[in-house]
This record gives structure tokens, C-alpha cells and sequence, in this order.
């Protein structure tokens, strides 16, 4: 089955509809949302009526942290990742809210974990990002039966993390649009990438697609209307920081 | 896993004879259970050996070897068929190429001429090339994994080593050690680099100094000191165990065997290219010498390669890309010095920005301007004068750091001549120009460029004539 893999969409509507697009185009048959559905970007409510709709169709949702300051943005704090929380919150109506209230951490089916950010205590959202964290969710996750694959969002990059004949994980840097074989008899622990706020200098979405059949993962990248995602923060009277951030893909 | 006897049947497929019981693997020739699938060649079958005794890294090799043999293509390696899964029975299907390897050569009983060595080393430079164009390093290029067919052309085999750039490589690990077969391996192999191009290059020359010797230039190391050896030796010199072969073939072999990667042939196509060229290879002291390496300079080396450390390497194809063969087109009549200004200063500008580019330079001569009854006219003499031409041409180019050929070829089609040279030696780009090959006739040979530009299996710039010219022309004579 193909399962197509979108996190931290972050309320960008048009990099969201260009992923959904490329992915049905791609020939994927169940969308799997992992978190940061909002926060940062100009169409809250829009994104989560389109990420409503694919629920209703069987898609996977999970919460991320970006959706929990939004339910309740008086304890997200001063930060950055805080600072849009309060305006998202009135963005969306009381079901909305609920429903980013009542989604689940993590999603476990057959080989395959699904969470937004790590396996290790999910709710402490803690970053994959190098070796030793990528170990610790997959350490996590391995505590479920038959666990192969961890899935994950929340740092905005595309990697891999796989067991080479050494005893730790090695890091891999995919190439968009590359089936990568990652047969059953591994473990692996990917971070998907960011479809609504890329951060490596390349302006593009970021997904991936799981084909569990022939056991292969492809990252992809996706071009779509940054300027008018970015056009909508500044309409919308967000920091500006948001909006050319899209520009530089930074 | 026992060894399978003919007539046994596994997964639709029927064991024929086994070829090869070896350490690692056993090879078996088999056929399709079901006639109607004759895939419309031979087939051989592979089953690693994974038995209680046999190691892990027979189980991983076969993983890496899956993987990198499904995408594969060209005329350069066996084509994949099927492959069983690693849960039940192992085993991989490929085509059965007809051939001898290289090691059949190592077994006569006297040494290649000269040559024979250059095709040889020839159609392994071309067959790593492909693989390089694909992203893959082979990284256990040995005699026995070299297979030539009745053309002279080479197909590699036993990929279970090999690095695919695009795929995660299964066999790295956080403490790098040396993978590889202990006599072929390159010095950056040795200190755990897997994914490097020229490491294929290493290999190449290894195998071209033991067919031309008869010995391995740094034996067959059993320890990790030993193995280290090539960080900082150089092998005996061919010439010294066999005075006769010729200088230019020695000046190759050991660029190739350079300790330092950026030192060795940047690309496979540029080995193929000196291979091919003889007469164009510029010989040094490297290739005039019949002595060692003496002891001061080995010791000096020895401590420098104490810390020695490499840089992980680009993409292959990148690299390779990076360090470009281009061609020019000069035309050698009928053609204003405003062109051949403009297509000087367009070979200039490629070149500065890629070090290390190769150039060669060619002009296309009409078969009746030679001729065998006339001396004056003698195929030696024309061809020396166009070399002077091409020369004179190139004199005001930088050429530091680029090697530079001359090329003089005969055809009555020009643009087949171009495409043809481009093709056969894996030119990258093709400059030419826009309106050149005769200006008095350009309605009928502009045609030239742009058959070249259809036809060749790269980039063509066409270069036209840059702006000054036509102005200064048409400025007023000074007062």
C-alpha cells in the first residue's frame, strides 16, 4: 500500500493542497498527517477543513506540538514557536479546536509507527535530529511488536536513519524523488520533512511516500505558490519573519 | 547451503551446472522451469553462502548487490531477472555473459603486449565510467570480477561491495575499517572511504600493472600495516620488471596508482581517453623511470600518512561531471579570425571555470586532401600541418592544469566526424561554431552544427561571433 507521509503543514494551504496533489498524482492510496497541522501560517482553518475531509476518507491524523498550543495557547509561552499560537486559536471555531483537542500521539500499525516528533515519550516532543535521538524513539518504538519503520515530523529536515553493520545508527541524506529500498528485516527511523515550512534553503514542500508492498520510502519535494502563502502572513498581520522565511525556504 | 544438483528446481527456476563454488557464493547456471518465459538469454543464478560458519557480511553483500544490480542498466553489467527473498532462499538471477574474465589473461603463460593492455585497460575504464554515470562505485574491482566478451568490451560483476550514492550504505559503519579485496584496494579504502569514483581507478591500475607485470604492485597484504603500505608507497616501476613496455603506457598506469585520489585520473572517461591516444599522453619522469621510489622520500611520505584523512566525496556523477572532456571544433578553412577568436574565447571561459577539464582539439579534413602517390600530400605531412594549425589556435588559451590534445581526423561528413569522436570518447561537451565549416557556403553547411547539435550524446555550445569584431569593422578609418 501506498501511504503518503505530510507533517508540520503548519496552516500553509497551498503547500498543503500541492502535497495532497502530488501525492494523489502518485497514486497514493491512504494520507497519513503526522502533526503541526497549524501555527505559523496564514490558513488554519482552511488546512484543518482539508485535513478533515482526508479524516473522513480513513486518512491518519496525530497531534503535534503546534496543535496543542493552539487548543490552548496560554501555556505556549513566549517563544517563537508560541507566537502565533493566540492568533491561531481565534482563527478556529469550538469544533476545530476540539478536534486538534482529541487527536492521538502515535498510530501503530503492523511494522509501521507513526508520531510527530520522537517514540521516546512523544508528549515531551523531543527532536530527531542526530544519531543518538534517532536510537532513543527507535528504542521506544521497538518496545511495540514488530515494529520496523518509525515515521516522524517535527524537525523540518529529511533524513534517514538506518543500522548499518555497525551497532548505531548511521544518518543518510535522501535524494528527492529516489525510491529508497528499506527492507523488513531493518529498522529504520525517518524524519519526513516539513510540507509547510522547509528550513534547508530549498523554497520547495517536503513529503514522502511509503510503498510498504515493495518495502521503499521517496522523499519528494514539492514546488508550490510560496508567494501567496507568504502574501497571506503579511495580509494576515503575522511577524513578517514568517513570510519571507517561506521566500528563503530558511 | 549445500550444493544444488542439476535438475533440482528453485522458484521456477531449474538448476542447470554449477560455474563457481566459492567462498562467498555459488554460482549456477539455470533455466526457466516454464518454457514460454525465455527471457532471450542465459541465465545464472547466485546463492550466497549463509550457513552457520559464513559470515554476516555474506548476508549484507547480498542485500547491497539486490539493490544496486535492480537498478543498473547498460551493456556493462549482467540484467537483473529475480531475486529470492532473504527470509526463505537467497538467491539472485542474472543474465549469463559469455566472456573470459581478465584473470584468464593473467593465466597465459606470456605477459600483453602494449597494445592489447591498452584495450584492455580501455574497456574497463569505459565500463566504470557507465557505472560512475549511475551513481554506483564498484569498490571490489578484481581480475575475477571482470568479465570481457568476444567484442572487447567489459561487463563487471559482484556488486555485493559497491556503494550506491542514492541508497544508504549498508555496509559503512561508525568505526570505518578497510572493505575490499586486500590486493585491488584503494589507499582511501583502506581508512574506511567508501564512495569515491577514483578508488575505481585505483583498482583499474592495479589490474593494468599485474597484466603488464605479471605482479601485484603492492603484493597481497594479510595485516592492516601492510594494507597501509599504499598510503604512502609507490609500486616498482612497470619498466623496471619489464624494460620494453613503452613509457606513455607507464606514465598511466601509475597516475592511476597515485596514493593521493586528486593525483589519479579524475574520471574514468579521462583514463579511457589516454588509453585510446597514445601519442598524446604526456610522458614524465614517472613514466621514464626504471627505479624505485628511494628511501628519504618513502619515509617522508610514511609520516605524512600517519594523519592522513580524506574528504568524503560528492555524488559520483557529479564528480565526474565536474572534471568534463571538452571537445572543440576548429574549422580549418573558409572561416573569419573573428570566429576563430570568438570559439578561442568560448573554450577559455568553459575551462576557467572547471580545473582539472580536459581538452581536445580537432579539426575535420576532407579525404582528398591527402593522398599516397604525392609526397607533398602525404597523410603524415597534412596531418602535421592541421596539428600545427590546431596548436597555433590554441597557443593564447591557459592551458595550466588541462591536458590538451590535437586531433586531426579524415571524413567527408563533418558533423558525423564530431559526433562520432564525441561518442567514442565520452566527450561531456561539444563547442562549436554557430556558423563555421564554410562560410561561403552556409546555406547548404550550416547544417553542420546543427546535426551536431541533434545527434551528439552531450551538451553543444554554439558560439557565435562576438559583437566587437563586426563593430570595429565598420568604425571609421582614424583620421
Amino acid at each position: 500500500m501506498k501511504l503518503a507521509l505530510l507533517s508540520d503543514i503548519h496552516a500553509n494551504l497551498q503547500a498543503f493542497d500541492a502535497c495532497v496533489a502530488h501525492a494523489r498524482a502518485v497514486g497514493a492510496e491512504r494520507f497519513a498527517l503526522l502533526g503541526d497541522l497549524v501555527g505559523y501560517g496564514a490558513d488554519p482553518a482552511a488546512v484543518l477543513a482539508g485535513v478533515m475531509q482526508l479524516a473522513e476518507k480513513g486518512a491518519i491524523v496525530l497531534k503535534g506540538n503546534h496543535d496543542e498550543m493552539a487548543v490552548t495557547p496560554e501555556g505556549a509561552g513566549k517563544t517563537l514557536g508560541g507566537s502565533t499560537a493566540d492568533w491561531t486559536h481565534a482563527q478556529l471555531d469550538p469544533a476545530q479546536r476540539a478536534y486538534l483537542a482529541a487527536l492521538p500521539l502515535t498510530h501503530h500499525e503492523g511494522a509501521t509507527l507513526l508520531v510527530h516528533a520522537s517514540a521516546e515519550d512523544p508528549a515531551r516532543w523531543r527532536y530527531v535530529d542526530d544519531e543518538r535521538s534517532a536510537n532513543a524513539s527507535l528504542d521506544a518504538a521497538a518496545a511495540l511488536p514488530d515494529v520496523r519503520y518509525v515515521f516522524g515530523g517535527h524537525v523540518h529536515f529529511q533524513t534517514l536513519f538506518y543500522r548499518g553493520t555497525g551497532r548505531g545508527l548511521m544518518r543518510f541524506a535522501p535524494t528527492a524523488g529516489v525510491p529508497i529500498p528499506m527492507p523488513r528485516h531493518r529498522q529504520w527511523v525517518a524524519t519526513i520533512g516539513s510540507v509547510g515550512q522547509p528550513r534547508d534553503g530549498d523554497p520547495r514542500a517536503m513529503y514522502a511516500m511509503f510503498d510498504s508492498a515493495a518495502a521503499q520510502l521517496t522523499f519528494h519535494r514539492v514546488a508550490y505558490d510560496h508567494a501567496t502563502a507568504a502574501a497571506a502572513i503579511r495580509r494576515a498581520g503575522l511577524p513578517e519573519y514568517f513570510a519571507t522565511r517561506l521566500e528563503d525556504g530558511r | 547451503m549445500k550444493l544444488l544438483e542439476p535438475g533440482a528446481e528453485l522458484d521456477g527456476f531449474v538448476i542447470d551446472d554449477c560455474l563457481h563454488a566459492g567462498g562467498m557464493a555459488h554460482i549456477y547456471r539455470v533455466h526457466y522451469a516454464a518454457g514460454p518465459r525465455d527471457p532471450g538469454f542465459a541465465l545464472a543464478m547466485k546463492i550466497p553462502r549463509m550457513t552457520a560458519g559464513d559470515g554476516a557480511e555474506n548476508i549484507v553483500s547480498f542485500e547491497v548487490e539486490h539493490q544496486i544490480l535492480q537498478v543498473l542498466t547498460g551493456p556493462h553489467v549482467p540484467r537483473f531477472v529475480a531475486a529470492g527473498d532473504l527470509d526463505k532462499i537467497p538467491y539472485l538471477v542474472m543474465e549469463y555473459v559469455e566472456g573470459e574474465t581478465l584473470q584468464h589473461w593473467l593465466d597465459q603463460p606470456g605477459r600483453p603486449d602494449a597494445p592489447t593492455l591498452a584495450r584492455l585497460g580501455d574497456a574497463m575504464a569505459r565500463a566504470v565510467h557507465s557505472l560512475h554515470k549511475q551513481n554506483v562505485c564498484h569498490l571490489d574491482l578484481k581480475p575475477a570480477n571482470v568479465l570481457v566478451r568476444a567484442d572487447g568490451s567489459a561487463v563487471l560483476l559482484d556488486f555485493g561491495l559497491s556503494c550506491h550514492a542514492h541508497y544508504p550504505d549498508l555496509l559503512a559503519e561508525e568505526l570505518r575499517k578497510a572493505i575490499g579485496s586486500p590486493a585491488w584496494i584503494a589507499p582511501e579504502q583502506v581508512v574506511g572511504v567508501r564512495g569515491d569514483p577514483r578508488s575505481d581507478i585505483f583498482a583499474i591500475g592495479v589490474m593494468l600493472y599485474e597484466l603488464a607485470t605479471g605482479e601485484l604492485p603492492f603484493g597481497a597484504p594479510q595485516t592492516a600495516g601492510g594494507l597501509r603500505q599504499r598510503l604512502w608507497m609507490d609500486p616498482p616501476p612497470p619498466r623496471k620488471l619489464r624494460p620494453e613496455l613503452p613509457e606513455w603506457l607507464q606514465e598511466v598506469i601509475l597516475r592511476c596508482l597515485e596514493p593521493v585520489a586528486a593525483q589519479r585520473y579524475p574520471s574514468a572517461a579521462h583514463l579511457s581517453f589516454d588509453l585510446t591516444h597514445p601519442g598524446q599522453v604526456q610522458v614524465t619522469e614517472q613514466g621514464r623511470k626504471t627505479e624505485g621510489t628511494g628511501f628519504r622520500i618513502h619515509f617522508r611520505r610514511w609520516l605524512k600518512a600517519a594523519g592522513m584523512h580524506y574528504q568524503p566525496s560528492p555524488l559520483p556523477s557529479q564528480q565526474i561531471d565536474e572534471v568534463p572532456i571538452l571537445l572543440v571544433a576548429v574549422p580549418h578553412k573558409d572561416v573569419t579570425d573573428a570566429t576563430l577568436y570568438s570559439l578561442r574565447q568560448a573554450v577559455a571561459r568553459s575551462l576557467g571555470i572547471r580545473p582539472g577539464a580536459r581538452l581536445a582539439c580537432l579539426t575535420v579534413i576532407a579525404p582528398g586532401d591527402t593522398s599516397a602517390s604525392d609526397s607533398e600530400k602525404s597523410e603524415t605531412r597534412v596531418h602535421r600541418r592541421y596539428l600545427t594549425m590546431l596548436r597555433q589556435w590554441a597557443q593564447p588559451i591557459d592551458l595550466s592544469g588541462h591536458q590538451t590534445s590535437y586531433h586531426v581526423i579524415e571524413s567527408s561528413d563533418v558533423a558525423q566526424a564530431i559526433v562520432r569522436y564525441a561518442e567514442g570518447n565520452n566527450v561531456s561537451m561539444i563547442v562549436m561554431g554557430a556558423a563555421t565549416h564554410g562560410v561561403q557556403m552556409q546555406r547548404f553547411l550550416a547544417t553542420v552544427p546543427i546535426k551536431v547539435a541533434m545527434d551528439a550524446p552531450c551538451t553543444v555550445i554554439l558560439v557565435k561571433q562576438t559583437l566587437p569584431f563586426d563593430q570595429l569593422a565598420q568604425a571609421p578609418a582614424p583620421a
